[in-house]
This record gives structure tokens, sequence and C-alpha cells, in this order.
């Protein structure tokens, strides 16, 4: 004890000069903001990173089931791909053309998820640089997973469809009719079709996809199929229960889904509300 | 010794009004940006007790952040320099040369002197204060461009203002 004081009061001077210095670093990093910002920032770079890392490594053991995936999904384009060949020889090029345009897609890897929460996130290895940007749609190989909600120069993340804040437009694919998907955070297997109303014809398996009036999402992405279905007594609507295409213990390849219109549309629709 | 005291407490307030309503406002080309204020550094007497080196660096400093609202950056700055005061001067004189009840002037040290004990300060001092303003190394020449751009004007002036002022 006796040296350790020595000790300090020989080198006073440099100990005095590193308190103030904590105390400046405190100062700076307190009030100002950009330094806030940028301390912040970084540290999440940190948190992000070691995500990337660990998911680095669990992804290898599971390389053959993705490759497995990733062939599955390679052939289901293949086969709509001939089918739109035929299509478009048989259609106006142009006109098909610019409609294909509206939506673009960039890959990316998941590298941090959750199914047990209340609010589920998914987190992906691509950021700003990479052409990511708010609300855009996430789309795994077997249907929705979720929207980008923030994005940082080399990540992104948002709630996926485990997410009770979160809603997806959804129509049933045979008659249509269309309402909300929500998730009611137990069974991570399993989400909740809104708002169809009595008179439509349901049947257990029934295909539910993406209506694409969220401008959000193309119309037609997989979202799972009706699992049971009943009405209460006195409501309006069905309590629709929909098993989820994407198992989301598993996913790990996703695309990212851009709408080069979305602001057009956005603006366009603005107009509607000022009246 | 009264009167000494006197004559560094009217310095510090001269030296952080000017900075604060003048200095501040010069900024030439978005890169140069004296800062004349870390001459009362510069100038107090060798014989300061270097507890007293590192205080007053830190709170001329927060009084420069406070005028222009950035708690910390110019204290750590400015307690950089005090902390590197003693050694440079050790580093640049032999002992014989330093009378210990006077202060570092132009006029009693010689021009060689206090030109090279001004640019080893100043320059660490406008180094750490635009890497920490930067907060990062990713631009690492512009911020490097800029730290001495503004420590040559820097110099400039406390030289100017040695030959005006301090004559005596």
């Amino acid at each position: 004890m006796r040296s350790l004081l020595q000790f300090l009061a020989r080198h006073y001077f440099v100990f005095l000069f590193l308190a103030l210095e904590v105390v400046s670093l405190i100062l700076i990093v307190n009030y100002n903001n950009f330094q806030r910002v940028k301390f912040l920032n970084s540290s999440n770079w940190v948190s992000a990173s070691l995500f990337e890392a660990s998911s680095n490594l669990t992804n290898y053991f599971q390389l053959r089931k993705i490759n497995d995936e990733l062939a599955a999904e390679n052939a289901e384009l293949q086969t709509k791909l001939q089918k739109l060949e035929v299509v478009e020889i048989f259609s106006r090029r142009d006109t098909t053309l610019n409609r294909d345009t509206t939506y673009r897609f960039i890959p990316a890897r998941i590298i941090n998820n959750s199914v047990n929460k209340q609010y589920n996130y998914v987190t992906m290895n691509k950021g700003r640089l990479d052409g990511i940007e708010q609300d855009m749609g996430i789309v795994g190989p077997h249907g929705v997973v979720g929207v980008v909600t923030n994005v940082t120069d080399h990540y992104s993340s948002g709630p996926s469809i485990l997410n009770k804040r979160w809603r997806v437009s959804a129509k049933i694919k045979k008659n249509n009719y269309f309402g909300s998907l929500s998730w009611s955070g137990d069974n991570h297997e399993y989400a909740q079709l809104n708002e169809i109303p009595f008179h439509v014809e349901l049947a257990a398996g029934d295909t539910i996809i993406t209506s694409g009036y969220s401008s959000i999402f193309p119309e037609g992405i997989m979202l799972g199929v009706i699992d049971d279905f009943n009405h209460d007594s006195g409501a309006n609507f069905y309590k629709i229960k929909i098993r989820l295409s994407t198992n989301f213990k598993t996913i790990t390849h996703v695309q990212l889904v851009k709408n080069n219109f979305l602001e057009e549309q956005i603006n366009l629709e603005d107009q509607n509300t000022n009246d | 010794m009264i009167r000494d005291l006197l004559k560094y407490v009217i310095m510090f307030v001269i030296l952080v009004l000017l900075q604060a309503l003048l200095l501040n406002n010069i900024q030439f080309s978005g890169y140069v940006n004296p800062y004349l204020y870390v001459l009362f550094i510069l100038l107090l007497p060798f014989e300061t007790p270097r507890y007293l080196l590192l205080f007053l660096g830190f709170f001329l400093g927060l009084s420069i952040d406070i005028f222009s609202n950035t708690p910390g950056m110019h204290a750590s700055a400015t307690t950089f320099m005090a902390f590197l005061r003693p050694s440079t001067i050790d580093l640049i004189s032999s002992r014989d040369n330093i009378d210990a009840n006077s202060s570092p002037r132009l006029t009693l040290m010689g021009f060689g002197w206090f030109m090279r004990y001004t640019l080893l300060l100043v320059v660490a001092h406008h180094l750490f204060l635009f890497f920490v303003e930067a907060f990062s190394l990713n631009a690492f020449i512009h911020t490097l461009t800029r730290s001495l751009l503004s420590a040559a004007f820097t110099i400039l002036l406390i030289i100017i203002s040695q030959f005006l002022i301090f004559k005596e």
C-alpha cells in the first residue's frame, strides 16, 4: 500500500493528466452530438462484427442444407423463367419489361435473428454502401421475412414477421380477398390473417401471398398456407391461422427488395389524403 | 508577485474573449482556424508547478469550450499541451540558460528558442484538437492538413503578438 502511494506520488503528473483527459472525454462523448453518434456507432459496429463472425462460423455447419435450399430455389426460378419466356413471345415486350424493373433484388445474409421474443428483429450483413435503404422488404427463399427499418454503412436490420408491431398486407391467392397478416407472439411457425369477411369461401391449405398494396413487396410473394379457421360469434371477420412458409429458426440467406418507384407512389398517395 | 498574478488573470480573460469573439469567426476556406489562446500556456512562468499547469490548461480549454459549445474538446487538447510543456522545455534547452524566476519570452530566450518551443507545442495541440474533433482516422490527410495549416497561422499570430505587445 505504501509503495503504491509512493508510486502514485512520484508519477502524479501523468495520472493527473490522464484523469483530466478522461474527464474531457466524458464531456465530449456526453455533450457533443457528433462525437456521441460516432462513439455509439462504433460500438454498434463492434457488436455487429461479432454477430457476423459467429454467424460465419455456424453457417459453415449448415452449408449442405443451404446448398440444397439454393438449388431448390434455382430450379423453381428456372421453371418460372421458362414460363415467362413463353408468355413474353406472345405479349408486347416493352410493357412487360417496364413493369419488371419496378423491383430490384439485393442478396444478403442474416447475421442475427431471434424467434423467442415478442418483438423479433433480423440483422443483415448489407448496408447503405451496398444500396440498402429504409423500407426495403426482406424476402427469403420460402417467402417474406421482414422489412428494413435501420441502415448503417455495412449493416441493416428490421422487424421480422415475428414482431407484434409489424403487419404485412396479404391476400388469398385463389380469390384475391386481402387482409393483413400479423403475429400473435406465441408460436414462431404460425401467424394470423385478419379482416377477411365471412362470405369468402376458405379451405385449409389455401395459399396466402403478399397483396402488393404495401409498395414494399411485389405482389405474389409467398407468406404461408391456411392451417385452420373459424369465426367467433358476433365477430365480423374470420379468425384464420396461417402456417408460415418461412422457417425462422433456420433462415440464413435472404434478398432485399427495393421498390424503385416507392417515393413516387407515396407522393401520389399523399395527394389523396390532402383533400 | 501579486502584480504577476493580476497580469496572468487579465491575459487569460483577454485571450479567451479574443478567441471566442473574434478568432473563432475566422475560417479561411474551411481549413484555417487559428487558436491563439494557447499563448497563455506558452507564457506561464518556468517555475509554475506542474499540477497547476495541467489545471490551468484544462480550465483554459474548458472556457473556450463553453464559448464555442464543444464541451471537452479544447479542454482535452489544452491539457495535453500543458502536459507536454515541461518535457518540451527540457528537450530544447540546456539547464543553465533557464532562469527559474523568468518566463518563456521571445525577448528573453531568443527567437530561435522561442520559435522551436512554440512550434512543438502548438503543432501538438492542434493535431490533438483536430483529431479529437474529427474523432476518427478516416479523413486522415484532410485532418492533418487542417491542423498543420491552422498551426502555422496560430504560430504566426503568436510571433506577431510577441513583437507588438510583450516588448517590455
